[in-house]
């Protein structure tokens, strides 16, 4: 597997300039003949049909929802970073991209990130022009907040609805071009597999989700957009359809899978409240601006959180991290809640559960200005818990939230397979082993405005547009056999137990073995656990309906099957990094006061697993990473 | 909690539904709505039966795909929230449940309680946009804007085109909808140069997807989740009385 990044040379804040110039560019008059196949319309790949919509390629636009706009990106809350230092308190486009290889715990590849902090800016701008109504102060001007792992305010947000408004933003434009006719969209359509020809990526094979109609799409380059894989744990903060099928799919086709295990589990979440529970709801990590996160000091405190005074409540947070406080980053936060819990310290009936208190600041700033930032949270709290957070603290803990890990790509975002390109949080690219917050929204919008634009006509002025009858050669029809022997199989089996029950059953797996801690020996039983559970799936799964129609069983079927697989490579990507970084905490590997302790000497590297075909184990490879800017640390809050 | 839940079952968009009635017992009042039709659905799946078809995904509100006429009511009795945010112990004392599709001439069931809602995405791609193409924005700061007229362009923004809007007026109007999109571009200077096209093309389109007249009723309003205001309404006349006057289009 050719790993070769392709970063330019030259020094680091040269790197993205020079390479544009030194790209090849496709004429005006020739996009037209090119047609792109964008799976995807999240921010991500929303974005990026948009944007090459405008420069007149032919695009082929998909997603499984009911409509472009209700991709997972809609329910972003919090915000979303650029170094436009506003706020005029020291942020720099250095500082951005420091923040994040540090935030990432030295796991990401500088050149990306380097540039990812340098087209923020203009994405503040581009989403302002489209009339997104970021959140104003009196004179006019743009407002920012802070978010973890950062000392600025960089944070720009529209109250708690940030990624609803950007996600609109990308959505108006996208609809734009259907009318301009450059975009053609596919709503209520499942991509179940990519097609290779000639060893390029040249189309699609889809599912109409309506009609139940397998189909094929021809394309000269295929972008894939399609999210991240949180749901493999069936409990997270993703929106319920979530999945890692096109990814996987890509994967089983020769894409590289980077960094599965590196998983991120966000510190405040709506805590469980019984096992019917479909989802979890996460509270913006914006929260922690003026929420203060304690447990009290006494194991077993069962009292009303008002009936413990101020000495007898241990801010851990604000203990241990006294520089970032409250704020520290995502992974150390969550596993400080867990150690409270775990420490018998945990609140609400279940003890799993930490507070996070407004008190102070709606004493300081009063309840009308905390409203003002935060309303919409909550009054989502509230919806679900019947708690009201004006009068008492949320009970908080640590959920499933976003996936560092995804395919593998080189500077130029393209996986392993030639044209076949990766954006958003699909990719393994700009978050290392731990994302910081209000970075997902950045990410996916550069990728897809700033950067494939670019990088995609780099590689179609290589290849000759040709998509006539493509779809009637035998590597079409090919793909579209392999997809619908697999719903005929699926359909078939008739066995006992639903597609939830098992999902379920796997989510719990990961959870345990691969979740906030993980070491050795679960892991070993994981993958012991996942094939007995895939074998029973194949076996015993019962699918109602039919493959003709709309039906949702088999939608989520597909994917269930697709998470059986998949959860085994994470875990094997987990056991074979014998050190602790970031969100993935080997706890044979930490520190004496249980911080992560990475070990640079033998894993300063993005593992890439190759495919080797079903029943045979996946091989790694290693890209190696080097940090010629931002020395290698350990990272510190404190 | 028991229940009797009574609901639309419909193959297809070309066969004939009806109501079919499902006894539900032991329901936690703090469970949503839908995690209600999950359960029944297991069931249904245990008895060899096929589960229920509705749209939902995010599950917080905001995405807009969730969709059931709760009670005679879209989204159900409580007020300001979708679907999936309804949770059941909002629903005490209520002994029988009928759920059904929001229905709508523009809007065909798809299956069960799922609608086609596309009419709305052809709505905004008729006009709900800024024509500027990415690379060419100025920095955002050198264009302030009135923290007020933010604040309000934001409120009609909120609209998570869910479709309630339509499914509560006798009319099945959707002009809430469109108001929301046009209000937010109106009350912004990035809106000013299209505004007119935009309010022309965006209620032709309406029309044309067979969506009816306003009455002012005022349904859209109490149904809406997001609570979005009828003034976006009077806005919406405001706008395109205005580009009677001075458009230039056709
Ligand atoms: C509750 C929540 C809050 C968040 N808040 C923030 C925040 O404040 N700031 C921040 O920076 N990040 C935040 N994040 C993270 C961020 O929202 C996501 O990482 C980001 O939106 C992902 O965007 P995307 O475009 O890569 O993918 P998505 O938005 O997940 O879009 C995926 C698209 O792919 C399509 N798709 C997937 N598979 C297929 C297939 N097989 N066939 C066809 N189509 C397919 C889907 O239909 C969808 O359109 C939050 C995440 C969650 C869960
Ligand atoms: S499922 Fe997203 S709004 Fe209800």
């Amino acid at each position: 597997m050719n790993l070769d990044a392709k970063i330019p040379s030259g020094p680091i804040e040269k790197k993205w300039a020079k390479h544009k110039f030194d790209m090849k560019l496709v004429s005006p008059a020739n996009k037209r003949k090119y047609t792109v196949a964008v799976v995807g319309t999240g921010l991500a790949g929303g974005a990026a049909a948009a944007t090459l919509g405008e420069l007149g390629y032919n695009v082929l636009s998909f997603c499984f929802q009911d409509s472009p706009r209700r991709a997972h990106s809609i329910a972003a809350q919090g915000g979303i970073n650029a170094a436009k230092n506003y706020q005029g308190d020291g942020d720099s486009i250095y500082r951005l991209f420091y923040d994040t290889v540090k935030g990432g715990d030295f796991r990401a590849r500088e050149a990306n990130v380097y540039r990812l902090a340098e087209v923020s800016n203009n994405i503040i701008d581009q989403c302002v022009a489209q009339g997104v109504p970021f959140a104003r102060e009196y004179g006019g001007y743009l407002d920012n907040r802070s978010f973890g792992g950062a000392q600025v305010s960089r944070t720009f947000y529209a109250r708690g609805q940030t990624g609803q408004q950007l996600l609109l933003g990308a959505y108006s434009s996208l609809m734009r071009q259907v009318s301009a006719g450059t975009v053609k969209m596919f709503a209520r359509t499942e991509m179940l597999d990519i097609v290779i020809v000639d060893g390029q990526a040249r189309g699609v094979v889809v599912r109409d989700l309506v009609s139940g109609e397998v189909k094929s799409y021809a394309a000269d380059a295929v972008v894939l957009a399609t999210g991240g894989y949180g749901n493999v744990f069936y409990l997270s903060t993703n929106a319920k359809n979530c999945n890692v099928t096109a990814a996987y799919r890509a994967y089983k086709k020769g894409a590289g899978f980077a960094n599965p295990c590196f998983t991120q589990i966000h510190p405040t979440c709506i805590p469980v409240s019984g096992d019917y529970q479909s989802k979890l709801t996460l509270m913006s990590e914006s929260l922690r601006n003026d929420g203060r996160v304690w447990v009290p000091k006494q194991k077993g405190d069962k009292r009303k959180p008002g009936d413990i005074n101020e000495e007898e409540r241990d801010y851990y947070l604000e203990r241990k991290y006294p520089s970032f406080g409250n704020l520290a980053p995502r992974d150390i936060a969550s596993r400080a809640a867990k150690e409270a819990c775990d420490d018998g310290k945990g609140v609400g009936e279940s003890g799993l559960g930490v507070y996070l208190d407004f008190a102070s600041s709606i004493k300081r700033l009063g309840e009308d200005a905390i409203r003002e930032r935060y309303g919409n949270l909550f009054q989502m709290y509230e919806h679900i818990t019947a708690e009201n957070p004006y009068k008492q603290p949320m009970r908080i803990f640590p959920a499933v939230h976003y996936t560092m890990g995804g395919l593998w790509v080189d500077y130029n975002l393209q996986s392993t397979i030639p044209g076949l390109f990766v954006l958003g949080e699909a990719n393994f690219s700009d978050h290392g082993a731990n994302r910081l917050g209000a970075s997902a929204l950045m990410q996916g919008l550069a990728d897809g405005y700033f950067i494939i634009p670019y990088t995609i006509g780099n590689y179609l002025a290589g290849v000759k547009p040709n998509t006539a009858n493509k779809v009637e050669s035998a590597e079409f029809k090919h793909s579209e056999e392999e997809v619908q022997q697999k719903i005929k199989k699926l359909l078939s089996i008739n066995g006992s137990r639903s597609v939830d029950s098992f999902h379920r059953e796997l989510g719990l797996i990961m959870w345990d073995h691969c979740g906030m801690a993980r070491d050795e020996k679960g892991l070993k039983e994981a993958l012991k656990k996942i094939p007995k559970l895939r074998e029973e799936f194949w076996k015993d799964v019962r699918v109602l309906g039919d493959g003709e129609e709309f039906n949702q069983s088999l939608e989520k079927a597909g994917r269930v099957a697709d998470f059986l697989e998949f959860a085994e490579v994470m875990c094997r990507d987990a056991l074979e990094r014998e050190e602790s970084c970031g969100g993935h905490f080997r706890t044979e590997y930490q520190t004496e006061d249980g911080e992560a302790k990475r070990n640079d000497a033998e894993y300063c590297y993005a593992s890439v697993w190759e495919h080797k075909g079903d029943g045979v184990p996946p091989v790694k490879h290693k890209e190696m990473l080097s940090f010629e800017n931002v020395t290698l640390a350990t990272r510190s809050y404190k | 909690m028991d229940f009797k839940v009574h609901v639309w079952r419909q193959k297809n968009r070309n066969s004939q539904g009806k109501m079919v009635t499902y006894e539900l017992a032991n329901i936690s009042e703090e469970m949503s709505f839908l995690e209600m039709l999950d359960v029944l659905n297991e069931q249904l799946i245990g008895r060899n039966e096929e589960p229920i078809a509705f749209d939902h995904d995010c599950r917080e509100g905001i995405c807009g795909a969730c969709s059931a006429v709760i009670n005679g009511v879209p989204h159900g009795p409580e007020h300001g929230t979708t679907t999936c945010q309804l949770h059941m112990r909002s629903l005490k004392g209520v002994r029988e449940l009928f759920v059904e599709p929001f229905r709508s001439r523009a809007f065909p069931i798809i299956k069960d309680l799922v609608v086609d809602r596309s009419a709305f995405d052809r709505i905004i791609s008729a006009g709900g946009y800024v024509s500027v193409n990415a690379g060419s924005a100025q920095d955002a700061n050198n264009l302030p804007v009135p923290k007020e007229a933010a604040d309000k362009s934001f409120d009609a923004a909120t609209c998570i085109g869910c479709g309630a809007c339509v499914a509560a007026c006798k009319n099945a109007s959707a002009m809430l909808f469109v108001s929301a999109k046009i209000s937010q571009l109106a009350l912004l200077p990035q809106g000013d140069p299209e505004r007119d096209r935009r309010v022309s093309k965006m209620v032709k389109q309406m029309d044309e997807e067979g969506f009816g007249n306003c009455t002012n009723t005022y349904e859209c309003e109490a149904a809406c989740p997001k609570e979005i205001s009828v003034e976006n309404i009077a806005r919406l006349n405001c706008e395109f009385l205005r580009s009677t006057f001075i458009s230039n289009e056709e």
